[in-house]
């Protein structure tokens, strides 16, 4: 019997996983609660409370068992759930409230970081649910701790829910508002969607759509760590080989969202839903996508050139990806959040990376203006503006956009605002003066575009 | 997308560190403790710095994977080395299709 791996594999796997960060970013647990509804709220607290609690109960012992067995670290364990205005559609908007949480309450019974799926799909209109979650946003965020909301506001085939879209600046706003005093972290956990996955493991926009089965793994891995040092060894490559040196990485770093997944769908008898193969950063020096993107030879992040490299990345990620799992899915594309990411805050600081670059930047990757904070005295009028132009590229694009903003209360742009832990901190964004005010306030919808009729 | 996944029972220990003397005779002594069977040894150093790669067998063995990871990375690091245990899937899983 010999090695059956050569040194060099059995070193290079371990350089990634202790030196670059190679890590995987979430095993989320997908759990339909669409078979807890009832007509009293007390009864309805019980049955998702011991629902999730009966299903998850093991997801992060398990979680840390495999991650010892494989030696590589699983950051996060997740839940999410059955969007809430559709198994809670009777209910109003105080007792969304109390669903937000009693699913709080299971959240931290089975020890898991962030449960998603307080959400709503509203792309072409309301419901009676959908109008008790959405005003019940706000509160429910800011008086739980694990809570994740995401409210859809448009896809392809719908177009865009305008009326949707104000009431969301005003949420968002609010959202702050209510948490000034923690630089508006409920802000942090709302995103706002357009063509929203329903098997997405990352948060804060992940839920369990309803076209999931029972009860699902899905599984994010990390890397941009992995691929920075990849990028940087070979500054004579040309594009064409920069891109297969980033699919072989990708493949790698998405060979072990597959190996976690298997492992942990058999340990807890779960079927395996997805892997995203998104390159998800962290504010870990040395863990950022910004750095990738400055590695292929932009002096800054944002400067000329970056909305180029960052398609070639995301392209090549995908197409390495692909390959290394049966079933790739959520929103696997490479992620751009500001305060998540440290290269992304330097390129802010020294004034390379703007708003309106980030907007440019999401046309060709997932997922969106994400973790940037925006002046305390931003109108709801807007960060609606903002999310209409958000959703307008991922409409037209056929792809996922999100927004999550955080209005940064008290504070102007250039000042700093810090959420810790893997939310990390950033620069408050300058945005533009002119008022959007009449043209968000036109209500009614954006028609679904002429590429939606593809039947 | 056939790989075996958790039917093997092998795991890859990789041992670094500053060299010394007694590394491996820990090491195995350790594994004949615990009835763990080694496979194979590959070790080198290079300019002083000691590396090590066993492939071993827990079928014939009395501890657990984890437990055995724990015990020699905690009496390891003592030593001044890193040790790791690791399942071998990870290793097929990344580098061979």
């Amino acid at each position: 019997m010999t090695i059956t791996f050569a040194r060099e594999e059995i070193q290079q796997t371990l350089k990634m996983i202790h030196e670059e960060n190679l890590d995987i970013r979430t095993i989320t647990m997908g759990i339909s609660l669409l078979d807890c509804g009832s007509e009293d709220i007390n009864r309805l607290e019980q049955k998702i409370y011991d629902k999730v609690v009966r299903n998850a109960g093991s997801l992060v012992s398990v979680g840390e068992k495999i991650s010892a067995r494989y030696g590589i670290p699983i950051i996060n364990k997740r839940v999410s759930v059955t969007p809430i205005a559709i198994m809670a559609a009777n209910m109003n908007s105080e007792e969304m409230v109390r669903i937000a949480k009693a699913l709080d309450r299971a959240a931290r019974e089975v020890g898991v970081n962030f449960i998603g799926g307080f959400s709503a799909l509203v792309q072409k209109g309301f419901t009676v649910g959908d109008r008790a979650l959405i005003e019940a946003i706000p509160q429910a965020l800011s008086e739980t701790e694990f809570i994740c909301s995401s409210v859809n506001i448009g896809t392809t085939k719908s177009g865009i829910n305008m009326d949707a879209v104000l009431k969301m600046g005003n949420v968002v706003l609010r959202c702050a508002q209510l948490t000034a005093d923690k630089d508006g972290i409920a802000a942090a956990k709302l995103v706002v969607f357009c063509n929203a996955p329903e098997d997405n493991p990352f948060m804060a926009g992940s839920f369990h759509g309803v076209g999931e089965p029972e009860c699902v793994i899905n599984v994010g891995v990390s890397g941009p760590g992995v691929v920075a040092k990849v990028v940087k060894k070979y500054p004579e490559a040309d594009f064409s080989e920069l891109s297969n040196l980033i699919k072989q990485t990708a493949f790698k770093i998405t060979r072990m969202g597959e190996l976690i997944g298997r492992a942990a769908s058999k340990a807890l008898d779960v079927p395996f839903g997805i892997v995203d193969l998104s390159l998800a950063p962290t504010p870990a020096v040395g863990d950022s996508v910004a750095e990738i993107l400055e590695n292929m030879g932009l002096e800054r992040c944002g400067t000329h050139g970056t909305t180029a490299a960052l398609a070639l990345l995301n392209d090549a990620v995908k197409k390495g990806g692909a390959m290394a799992s049966s079933h790739v899915g959520g929103l696997s594309g490479a992620f751009i959040p500001v305060s998540e990411d440290a290269g992304m805050v330097k390129a802010v600081e020294v004034g390379a990376l703007t708003l309106d670059k980030l907007e440019a930047m999401t046309c060709v990757c997932s997922v969106g203006l994400d973790m940037i904070a925006l002046p305390g005295d931003v109108s709801a009028e807007t960060i609606s503006a903002i999310i209409a132009d958000e959703a307008a590229i991922g409409m037209i694009n056929k792809k996922t956009t999100a927004v999550r903003v955080i209005p940064a209360i008290g504070k102007k742009a250039g000042d700093r605002v810090e959420f810790g832990g893997l939310l990390g901190g950033a620069p408050v964004m300058d945005i533009h003066p002119f008022s959007s005010k009449m043209f968000v306030n036109r209500g009614g919808r954006i028609p679904a575009p002429i590429i939606s009729l593809t039947n | 997308m056939t790989l075996p996944l958790q039917e093997s029972n092998r795991a890859i220990i990789t041992v670094l560190g500053c060299d010394q003397i007694g590394i491996i005779a820990w090491v195995t002594g350790r594994l004949a403790e615990y009835s763990v069977n080694i496979l194979d040894i590959s070790q080198t150093i290079i300019s002083g710095f000691f590396t090590m790669i066993m492939v071993v067998d827990l079928d014939p063995a009395n501890i657990e994977l984890v437990a055995l990871s724990r015990m020699l990375e905690d009496q390891g690091k003592v030593k001044g080395l890193q040790v790791k245990v690791q399942h071998e899937d990870i290793f097929a899983f990344m580098h061979r299709i």
